[in-house]
């Protein structure tokens, strides 16, 4: 781990904790939910990610905005969004975040800085470059706007652009760069020369950051330094997390592209594991305590469940009287 | 009243407007010291300096991705695209974000923002830098589309736009910009979605907009001199669209031609058709609407063969004579 435990408050530790388990309980439910046909369309988990959102997210404020991926539910979760109505949303009900009008891939909740998790990989990368340029222009204090994005969509022409621009408009951005080793089946290997993604953000004129995804510390730590950087004017900051995605990519993954012995090695390293042993290993928590945990958000995760099936529908009539803002 | 080219009844437009409130900006492609591709926002940046008039690199998906962000956390951005073919370049944005995030996100978010952008050809501009894209736009529920065929309704149109809450394209007529017209020097706004008749006829309906609308009256002066009385109806707005507007018309003429710049296959023309077609206006009708509009090619530059491809008066003139 990053950083020995000293230094941090021990309600803060078991708070990543809970948070990584939410995360991770959260989406094995939506993949057991998704197998019983209760799931309507698709979702993307990122099962062995998790880190990732709860590490970044813990180092982030309520009020930062963030513009999360089509794999968000780790990044939404660990900004704040309500689980039964995360939960009631991926059930397509009625008090879902969106109404039911978005889903798995558009997770959106304003009150926690959330604009929306996007379908169109590298999109939301201009767009948070627009919300940095409101903060910039109403001198917003300590506040910064962080796009998601993995390593498949940074080469998406709208991912350099907006690199560009925060770059050269100083804007308070944090790029984050989940490198998951594959853009859905097709291995980095195949669709970059450089895989030092450092490189990027030095064309830019841009600091990066690397990191080891699968430490929550280590991501909370390195983009807790990005946003002061963000923050104190300094301008973006390409954080780059390494990481692995256990799960596959949707429902259609067959595992074709990959081998077992991979799977299997990287859920070994999986992060909520990992940082539950360096809880116990450290004397910071006793089996007994994390058993509590791993129970009480078992239950909050089976209690928003039962609370999502309960919910109604959606009413079909006011589609057309939706689109327009009056 | 005083007289102003269509494109200083925009420039008027975004000044008073960013005089009025200071959430609303302006961005694009050389708008600052150049004043934009076409001179309109001629001493702009003077006037509001370069954090509300701001020059951005030539990335239309950056900047225009950077207006809707912009426009979602609390600002009203004014986003020029030099061209309207470069929508092309960022439709993205334009379709999947900025269309989408308001009924995708459950109301939670609103897109104020204005794309404004110089529209059409007869400029000799060729293929790239000559269309009129709106029926791209129309189709994609969640955008406002606007074509303004005067200054005076450039400047109240703009305005309106501008307090709209949600993203309009606002395609300007390049070929108008020089234009004059009559333009009150005080605050006005036209409201979207309003049709304005500009042309008071009984004998046939031109229902036109943007570039063609002029055009469609120097027709109707003329064929006035024979005795026939035109009406011709500028939509304006074309999303949302006056539908009441064009029934009206075409129930008090029973004769409809439909005339628009873009190519005629697959164009607006189709919906306005259809408008009629569904309504009762269909009884009162007294021959079959004629649709007239450009020849379906790209657009050439040569000037001959560029004016071949757009809709002319005697085009226009002989549709109407077919269904007289």
């Amino acid at each position: 781990m990053a950083t020995k435990n000293k230094k941090y408050d021990r309600d803060f530790l078991l708070g990543l904790m809970e948070k990584l388990m939410l995360v991770r309980k959260f989406e094995e439910k939506i993949q057991w939910l998704f197998a019983q046909g209760f799931v309507y369309g698709t979702t993307h988990l990122g099962i062995g990610e998790e880190a990732t959102g709860v590490g970044t997210t813990a180092a982030l404020k309520k009020d930062d905005y963030m513009l999360a991926t089509h794999r968000g539910h780790g990044q939404a979760i660990g900004k704040g969004v309500n689980i039964n109505d995360m939960m009631a949303e991926m059930l397509a009900r009625e008090p879902g975040v969106n109404r039911g009008k978005g889903g798995s891939m558009h997770i959106a909740d304003i009150q926690n800085g959330i604009l929306g998790a996007n379908g169109i990989l590298g999109a939301n990368a201009p767009l948070a470059c627009g919300a940095a340029l409101t903060i910039k222009m109403k001198n917003i204090p300590d506040r910064v706007s962080v796009a998601f994005f993995g390593d498949g969509a940074s080469n998406e022409g709208a991912v350099h652009e907006a690199m560009n621009l925060a770059s050269v408009w100083n804007l308070p951005v944090l790029f984050v760069l989940t490198e998951n080793k594959y853009g859905m089946s097709t291995p980095l290997d195949k669709v970059v020369k450089e895989k030092d993604f450092n490189k990027r953000a030095a064309a830019y004129g841009m600091k990066s950051l690397e990191v080891d995804g699968n430490d929550v510390l280590a991501v909370y730590e390195a983009v807790s330094k990005a946003r002061k950087y963000a923050v104190e004017g300094n301008g973006p900051v390409l954080i780059i997390e390494h990481t692995y995605r256990t799960s596959g990519h949707s429902k259609s993954d067959g595992n074709l592209y990959r081998t077992k012995e991979e799977i299997a090695e990287w859920k070994e390293k999986n992060p909520t594991k990992r940082f539950g042993d360096y809880l116990l290993s450290n004397g910071i928590i006793t089996e007994a305590e994390l058993k509590e945990i791993d129970e009480r958000v078992q239950k909050k995760i089976d209690d928003a469940v039962e609370y999502a099936k309960s919910c109604p529908q959606p009413s079909v009539d006011d589609l057309e009287k939706s689109v327009y803002a009056e | 009243m005083r007289e102003i080219t269509y494109a200083e009844a925009v420039r008027e437009a975004m000044s008073e407007e960013m005089r009025r409130d200071e959430n609303v900006f302006f961005m694009g492609e050389d708008i600052g010291v150049y004043c934009g591709a076409f001179g309109v926002s001629k001493g702009m940046v003077q006037e509001f300096g370069e954090k509300r008039v701001i020059d951005t690199p030539i990335s239309e998906t950056a900047f225009v991705g950077a207006g809707i962000g912009a426009a979602v956390t609390g600002m009203r951005p004014i986003v020029e695209l030099m061209f309207s073919d470069f929508m092309a370049v960022c439709y993205d944005q334009i379709i999947n974000q900025a269309a989408k995030m308001h009924f995708m996100f459950a109301g939670k978010v609103k897109v104020p923002m204005v794309i404004r952008t110089a529209a059409g050809g007869g400029t000799g501009a060729a293929a790239q830098h000559s269309q009129s894209l709106e029926q791209m736009y129309t189709h994609v529920p969640g955008l406002k589309v606007v074509v303004p065929s005067t200054p005076y309704d450039a400047k109240g149109l703009l305005k309106s736009a501008i307090r709209d809450d949600n993203c309009v394209m606002f395609l300007e007529q390049k070929k108008l910009y020089r234009t004059k017209g009559e333009v009150p020097e005080e605050d006005y706004v036209i409201p979207l979605g309003k049709a304005d008749i500009k042309r008071e006829g009984k004998d046939v309906s031109v229902i036109t907009y943007g570039r063609m609308v002029q055009m469609s009256l120097d027709v109707a002066e003329k064929l006035e001199k024979e005795g026939v009385s035109v009406e011709v109806l500028d939509l304006r707005t074309l999303s949302p669209l006056d539908t009441d507007a064009i029934i009206k018309t075409a129930k008090k003429t029973g004769k409809v031609v439909v005339v628009h710049e873009s190519v005629k296959f697959a164009g607006f023309g189709g919906e306005v058709v259809s408008t009629i077609m569904e309504s009762d206006a269909f009884f009162t009708l007294d021959a079959p609407v004629k649709r007239v509009g450009a020849l379906y090619c790209p657009v050439p530059f040569n000037p001959t063969l560029e004016a071949a491809v757009f809709p002319s008066a005697d085009r226009i003139e002989t549709a109407i004579r077919e269904v007289l």
